[in-house]
Formats: C-alpha cells, sequence, structure tokens
C-alpha cells in the first residue's frame, strides 16, 4: 500500500509541475489551474489512505472549516484587493508549516525518541520560517488593507535591535537542533521567529510590498518544503521548492525592476515615515498646469494614437472599467490605445494586468515596459493615471536622485502628456517628479475614477 | 519513507531548479495568478497536517494539527479558486 502512495506523490508532483508549466500562456493557464489543483487532490487523497492516518474526524473539521473560509475568500475578495488576499495566503500557509513541524517535535518529545539526521534541523527551519512567513504575512496584510500605517515605520537603533534579535533566534535554532527534546529553546525560537516576522515588515514601506509579497510566497515554499524533510515527505519537499523557487524569481524582477538590491529594500526603509520634508533645498519653484477634462477631450480628439499608464492611484480609486471604457471610446473613434504595464506598478506582480483584465480590456493591448518605451516618442498621447515614481524622468538623468537608475516609461517623450492626481503630493519614494513641470505635461487634478469618467463623456460630445 | 537525507536534499535541490525553469517562461502578463496559484501549491503542507491529526491519541499535536489542516486548507481551496477567477478575466472576448 505504501508504495503505491509513493507512487501517488510523484503522479502528484508531476500534475503541480504541469500544471505550472500551462501556466506560461493565457490560453493555457485556466486548464493548469486545473491541473495543478487536481495534483493536490491526488496528494491530499494519498495521504488520507496511508495506514498511520486512524482518525478522520479532526480532519474532516479542518477541512470543512477551512474550505469554507478559503472558497469565501475567493469569491468575494475584489480584484484591487489581490495583493491583500495573497499576503493572507502566504500566511496560513506558512502558520501552517509551522504548525506541522511543531506538532511532529512535540510527538518526539512526548514519545521521548530523539529526532535524527537532517530532522531536528528541517523541524527549526519549519518553525522559524513558517513562523516568520505567518506575523509578517499578516503585517503585509494589514500595511496593504490600511489597518496599519503603510508607510515604512523605523526608530533610531532598529538595525542593531533587528540583528541582536536575528542573532538570538539563530542561537535558539541551534539548541533546538543540538537537543530536539528540550522544550524551553523551543518557545524561544516560536516567540522570536513571530516577532522577526513583524519587526521585519514594519520598516518597509507600500510600494514595495510587490517585493515583500513575493519574498514571503518564496518563504512559504520553503517552510512547506522543510516540512518535507521533516516527515520524509518527497511530495511535500518538490512542491514546496517549486513555490520556493517561484517566489524568488518573482522577487528578482521586482528588485530589478526597482534597480535596487534586496537588502536595500528590506532594509533601507525607503519612503520612511521620518524621512519627510524631500531633499533638502530643492524647493520646487516651477508650477504645474492644471487642466480640465474637456481641454484633454480636445487634444485626444485631434491626435492618432494613445498610450495609457496605470498605477496604484488607479486601483485605488477602481478606475479599471472607467479606464477601459475610455480606451474603447478613443478606438471607436480610430485612436490606437495601447497600456503600457511597469513591472512594480501597484502592490503586487502583474498587479495592473489582473485589474485591466476584470473590465475586460483585451491582453494583446497591454504591453511590458522594454517593449513600449521605444514608441513613445511616436505616440501622441501618453496618459498617466494614478503613477509616479515608474515616470519620473530623474530616474535616467539625476544621479543625486533616490530612484536614480531605476528603469521607467519614458511617457515624457510622447508629444502630450496627461497627468491625473489627486494632488501635487510627491509619490511613494519622496522626490519630486520633474515630469509634472514638462512643457508638454498637462496635470488635471481629481479622483482618477470621475476624471476619467468626465474625459469619456466629453471625448463623446466632441464626435 | 525518505530516510536518506542525502535522497532528498538531491530532490529538493533539483526540484528548486525545475521551478526556476519552469517559474521563468511565466511572461508578467500572468504574475499575480501565478502567485495565488504557488501560493495554495504551498498549501501542500496539509499533507503534513493530515498525518499530525489522523493519529489516534487526542494530544497537543492533533489540536495543532486540527489548526494546521485549517490554515492550509484555506491557502488550498482559497489559493485554486481566486486563481480561476483571475484566470477567466484573461478570456478573450469573442467579440474583439
Amino acid at each position: 500500500m505504501n508504495q503505491a502512495i509513493q507512487f501517488a506523490y510523484l503522479f502528484s508532483a508531476v500534475l503541480l509541475i504541469v500544471g505550472m508549466q500551462n501556466l506560461a500562456s493565457p490560453k493555457t493557464a485556466p486548464r493548469g489551474n486545473l491541473i495543478a489543483a487536481t495534483g493536490m487532490a491526488v496528494a491530499i487523497i494519498a495521504t488520507l489512505l496511508m495506514n498511520q492516518v486512524v482518525s478522520y474526524t479532526v480532519i474532516l473539521a479542518g477541512v470543512v472549516v477551512g474550505s469554507a473560509i478559503g472558497a469565501m475568500l475567493a469569491t468575494r475578495i475584489q480584484m484591487t484587493a489581490m495583493p491583500q488576499m495573497v499576503a493572507l495566503l502566504n500566511g496560513f500557509g506558512g502558520g501552517a508549516s509551522a504548525l506541522v513541524a511543531s506538532a511532529e517535535l512535540l510527538n518526539y518529545m512526548r514519545a521521548g525518541e530523539e529526532p535524527v539526521g537532517i530532522v531536528p534541523l528541517a523541524i527549526a527551519m519549519g518553525v522559524l520560517i513558517g513562523g516568520l512567513t505567518f506575523t509578517g504575512s499578516l503585517v503585509a496584510f494589514g500595511k496593504l488593507q490600511e489597518l496599519v500605517r503603510g508607510a515604512a515605520v523605523v526608530y533610531p537603533g532598529q538595525q542593531i535591535v533587528n540583528g541582536l534579535l536575528g542573532l538570538i533566534t539563530l542561537v535558539a535554532c541551534g539548541m533546538v537542533v543540538m537537543s530536539p527534546l528540550d522544550i524551553a529553546p523551543y518557545y524561544v525560537m516560536l516567540g522570536l521567529s513571530l516577532l522577526m516576522g513583524v519587526l521585519l515588515v514594519i520598516p518597509i514601506g507600500g510600494a514595495d510590498m510587490p517585493v515583500v509579497i513575493s519574498l514571503l510566497n518564496s518563504y512559504s515554499g520553503i517552510a512547506a518544503a522543510a516540512t518535507g524533510f521533516v516527515l520524509g515527505n518527497a511530495g511535500l519537499v518538490i512542491s514546496g521548492s517549486l513555490v520556493g523557487a517561484s517566489g524568488i524569481i518573482l522577487t528578482k524582477i521586482m528588485c530589478d525592476a526597482m534597480n535596487r538590491s534586496l537588502t536595500n529594500v528590506l532594509f533601507g526603509a525607503f519612503g520612511a515615515v521620518e524621512a519627510g520634508g524631500g531633499p533638502a533645498g530643492a524647493v520646487e519653484t516651477r508650477t504645474a498646469k492644471g487642466y480640465t477634462p474637456e481641454d484633454a477631450a480636445v487634444i485626444f480628439s485631434n491626435s492618432r494614437s494613445c498610450i495609457v499608464i496605470p498605477g496604484y492611484g488607479m486601483a485605488v480609486a477602481q478606475a479599471q472599467h472607467a479606464v477601459a471604457e475610455l480606451a474603447e471610446t478613443l478606438e471607436a473613434k480610430g485612436i490606437s490605445v495601447k497600456f503600457a504595464i511597469h513591472p512594480v506598478a501597484g502592490r503586487m506582480p502583474g498587479h495592473m494586468n489582473v485589474l485591466l483584465a476584470e473590465a475586460d480590456v483585451p491582453y494583446e493591448g497591454l504591453v511590458e515596459m522594454d517593449e513600449i518605451n521605444p514608441e513613445f516618442p511616436e505616440t501622441d498621447v501618453a496618459l498617466v493615471i494614478g503613477a509616479n515614481d515608474v515616470v519620473n524622468p530623474d530616474a535616467r538623468t539625476d544621479k543625486g536622485s533616490p530612484i536614480y537608475g531605476m528603469p521607467i516609461l519614458d511617457c515624457d517623450r510622447a508629444q502630450h502628456v496627461f497627468v491625473i492626481k489627486r494632488s501635487m503630493n510627491p509619490g511613494f519614494a519622496g522626490v519630486q517628479n520633474p515630469l509634472f513641470f514638462n512643457d508638454n505635461t498637462m496635470m488635471i487634478f481629481g479622483d482618477a475614477k470621475g476624471v476619467v469618467l468626465k474625459l469619456v463623456e466629453s471625448v463623446k460630445d466632441l464626435a | 519513507m525518505l530516510d536518506n537525507p542525502a535522497a532528498a536534499l538531491t530532490i529538493f535541490v533539483l526540484a528548486i531548479f525545475v521551478g526556476f525553469e519552469v517559474i521563468s517562461k511565466v511572461p508578467p502578463l500572468l504574475h499575480t495568478p501565478l502567485m495565488s496559484g504557488s501560493n495554495a501549491i504551498s498549501g501542500i503542507t496539509i499533507v503534513g497536517a493530515i498525518l499530525a491529526s489522523g493519529t489516534e491519541e487526542r494530544t497537543l499535536s492533533t489540536v495543532l494539527g486540527f489548526v494546521a489542516i485549517v490554515f492550509a486548507t484555506i491557502n488550498v481551496v482559497g489559493g485554486f479558486l481566486v486563481t480561476d477567477r483571475m484566470l477567466g478575466m484573461f478570456k478573450k472576448k469573442p467579440s474583439a
């Protein structure tokens, strides 16, 4: 029987990998998700059939409760809130792994049997990484849901405190590995890992969340892989490492898109609360020109091509449907419309794509940064909706700027640039954006959704 | 079942390479569904949770196992469902 279960795990791992492979194209992706879900079902059924599983009541109760909560979350969540949702799911995954590793350790203690080989280390890693992922994800969730302040929270000596606590955590980990049957080091390690999760995420600001979520995603996978080592279960090891790898790749893509190292994102406290006031001496004397949606409509009507640059502001204003309507209206007038998607636009990888897909914008019109940048000089109108740092020309030219070197969308090179923004407040990075003061830039102040809807109306009226 | 640590580590390392290969082919367009989908997969830890709570005796481990099952199931069910919902939006419009 157990031999058959081993084969079932292999089959499950193959299905999970094939499922992920199918995510390579939007056409095959829904099937891929289904294949992966089947793989998961195979692994669960195989486990239920194992000899050591004799009581099903607790399992059934847990599955019923978990399914109800999971299904409710998945069906009710708004697409704009997807970053929070993923953060929350990461947390549950990490928490589950920490609990499994803890349960195994307790079993060893109760039996008075010393775990051997790699098992003690795997238990320590499962508790440590899982616990850290759990609380870290909850803090990220709180920030994204705006339950707690989104900006970076810093205090004097923060790095030193974190460093010391990290060191103590590692020592506790070492003691758990050395003498796994002692309960005290376990408690210390558990408590500190939960604390570290909180402390490591609070100094990270809102716009750096894409990196944090990707990294926590990776951790939740690694924690699952660690429990695989604890249980000697190959299926867990394979699936966990797949997720770990996925998170690492996304983390790297996000860091590259900001031209910052992972260390800088995690410990740089970018956009910190206390940093306020902006760069010394750089008092802005120029004034940005404010225009109305009606003014913009005239220029739109006389143009032939338009590139829309959506940012987090579009998500906050829930403006994706209005934006899709604008694109449709313009296209009906023979104006070509494309969307330029910066990798870190929004609060998680791919955030803008999902929102626009929800509003029925065909995905062929969503173009990646490197592909669209050469098109700006030949474009009549660039429309920036709630994006700021990703269109800041200082990133190209001003060596002194905190965002120097970050790859940006070159929308300033278009004939006309419209920027829809609530106010002149600087973006997340706390730096002023010279784009707003360019001769070819026209600001339209207001809520993204309201402005875009008025723009749609005005363009239609001109017909 | 994986008594040999070297064998387990081998699987771990090779699986990470497979992961790098497979994931790097996913376009940025689908990065959000990729995250939620891989999230669901990290709920595989439910296997461990089942093993921890399916024993005959009722101990603290069973309690931990129960909570672990709830957490992991939220992860699995929520992750796959929300991914499916999102991917449905990327379907081509019939009119387009």
